[in-house]
């Protein structure tokens, strides 16, 4: 029986629709991203819901955090060693290890676990939210969805990953001096001499800075995959997956242009 | 009843998801003080239809209207004020995972009144007994709670902002026939306690018989024939009973023979 509204498929249509989705969902992105900053900058939540999101984004993502930093830490006093022993240049240890890990590893994993701990948790749970219809519920009683279910997080995450980084920093260079000094026999003064004389408080607060960006990416990564989640366990299984998949892809790319800017930053400070 | 002006009205409404249309040209009025029943097929556009009548969804083309005021016209903030009239009972029942019932049923006067806490246990706890359910659900949390008695919660959620429309997502699906049953007298005694518009949507013809003023059926848009309007009826359960339209008497009646003709046919 051929009725009015009989689809055939059409190649033009179809690569039309291949090119217009991820456009669409990334103009809905910044859309969903701007919402979310003013709702926090003109409508911060009552305590009584932004407590519970911090303690689940900040305290329960110690353990896994300080694990993180601490391994890091040794990993690079290990695989650092062995080269610079070849150069005679072992004394330097604590400056190699240091400096990376303030700069790049101890910002970019921690992120990292907390976009596979963190995000992916939010995206499943606000995914199963809409799903379950709790999401229609909310805007039905009057609460709107983005100020209650996303400011929370986005603050929790915005203003908890730098602090989680500076453990997972601080772990991860007691853990790297402990191994390098005890295990590797490096002199503890000269570590120290060394990390002082090359490590500033640039890199420190250049990694700092850093992880903001990559708390903002996770939450509003998190946040509006779990908000678009389709139907079934499935949908929610891919919300979850999709958010580390993309918040990963953005706190490298993050990485890398904050990498950039600060390289002329650095020439600028310093033009030699 | 109808001489009145309509309460919420769709007009020439569209809704289209991704490239799919599930609804197309659609022209419905709810009257105050009326029970409309929405009946059909699973994803006939039912739901979706009531989601466009309480403003969760905006229409792909065409307009909503609350008492005579155009939905697209309104500030965020009149929405906002304005949906608090409709209340919800979600198919799901929707209930808050996180919060205990008492929270869940709470929830819309904290978040938009000023009232003291004693004057909103004072509403809570009305709301829980009128629903049926014991005073002790309160501090439970709904994951402990059986599919009647979250539905139940969720008319009382529902009700405890005073709502002058009712809209019940199928209310009964999912329950056993003496709870589907427990909540047709809900809707009853829910209508006859106040002054309130109800619209339902089911596939329980128990609950059609026993509730409706009025009903319309909608059909899956791509099964309509060229030029055929969605909603393909439109009256009482007792007309619906007895339809010359083979649709509308098979659906009502639970008879599979014309559908399984079509399937044959397809």
């Amino acid at each position: 029986m051929s009725t009015a509204y009989e689809h055939r498929w059409n190649p033009f249509e179809w690569l039309g629709e291949k090119i217009v989705a991820p456009i669409a969902v990334i103009g809905d992105f910044t859309l969903f991203s701007l919402m979310a900053i003013r709702w926090t900058l003109f409508g911060i939540p009552r305590g009584s819901v932004l407590w519970p999101n911090l303690y689940q984004i900040g305290v329960l993502s110690l353990p896994v955090v300080l694990v993180t930093g601490g391994f890091i830490g040794m990993v690079l006093a290990v695989q650092s060693f062995d080269q610079l022993r070849v150069m005679h240049l072992e004394s330097r240890l604590g400056s190699v290890v240091n400096m990376t890990l303030v700069k790049e590893l101890g910002p970019v994993l921690a992120a990292t676990m907390l976009a596979g701990r963190v995000g992916s948790a939010i995206a499943a749970e606000l995914g199963t939210m809409r799903v379950t219809e709790q999401i229609d519920a909310l805007e039905a009683l009057g609460a709107d969805p983005i100020q209650y279910l996303v400011v929370p997080r986005f603050l929790g995450c915005v203003l908890l990953i730098p602090l989680l980084t500076i453990l997972a920093d601080t772990t991860g260079m007691l853990c790297g001096w402990i191994f390098s000094v005890t295990v590797l026999d490096i002199n503890s003064y000269y570590y120290w001499f060394h990390t002082f004389e090359y490590v500033t408080l640039l890199d420190l607060y250049s990694g700092i800075v850093k992880s903001l960006g990559f708390g903002a990416a996770i939450a509003l990564v998190a946040c509006h995959r779990g908000f678009h989640a389709r139907a079934g366990a499935e949908g929610v299984g891919n919300a979850a997956t999709q958010t580390f998949v993309f918040s990963f892809v953005l706190i490298l790319f993050l990485d890398f242009l904050a990498g950039v800017i600060l390289s002329q930053v650095y020439l600028w400070m310093d033009p030699v | 009843m109808y001489d009145a002006e309509p309460i919420l009205e769709l007009r020439q409404v569209d809704r289209t998801f991704g490239t799919q249309d599930v609804l197309r040209g659609i022209n419905l009025d709810v009257y105050p003080g009326e029970t409309l029943v929405v009946i059909g097929e699973s994803g006939c556009g039912k739901s979706v239809t009531t989601k466009l009548l309480a403003g969760m969804i905006a229409p792909s083309a065409g307009d909503v209207y609350w008492q005579g005021r155009d939905v697209q016209q309104l500030s965020a903030n009149e929405k906002r004020r304005q949906r608090l009239r409709i209340g919800y009972l979600f198919q799901s029942a929707a209930l808050f995972d996180s919060l205990n019932v008492y929270e869940n049923v709470a929830f819309g006067l904290k978040q938009n009144t000023r009232m003291k806490a004693a004057e909103i246990e004072e509403i809570v706890l009305e709301r829980i007994k009128d629903v049926g359910l014991p005073l002790n659900v309160a501090e439970k949390k709904p994951a402990e709670l059986s599919g009647g008695m979250r539905k139940r919660v969720g008319l009382a959620r529902a009700l405890a902002m005073d709502p002058e429309i009712i809209i019940y997502d199928e209310p009964t699906t999912g329950l056993d026939p003496v709870m589907s049953d427990v909540i047709n007298e809900l809707i009853l005694s829910v209508q006859r306690r106040r002054p309130v518009t109800s619209i339902v949507v089911t596939h329980d013809m128990h609950t059609v018989r026993k509730v409706a003023d009025r009903i319309v059926m909608l059909y899956p848009l791509p099964r309509l024939q060229p030029g055929e309007d969605q909603i393909i009826f439109e009256g009482t359960a007792d007309e619906a009973f007895e339809a010359d339209d083979p649709r509308v008497y098979s659906f009502v009646h639970g008879d599979a023979s014309q559908r399984l003709q079509e399937l044959h046919a397809a």
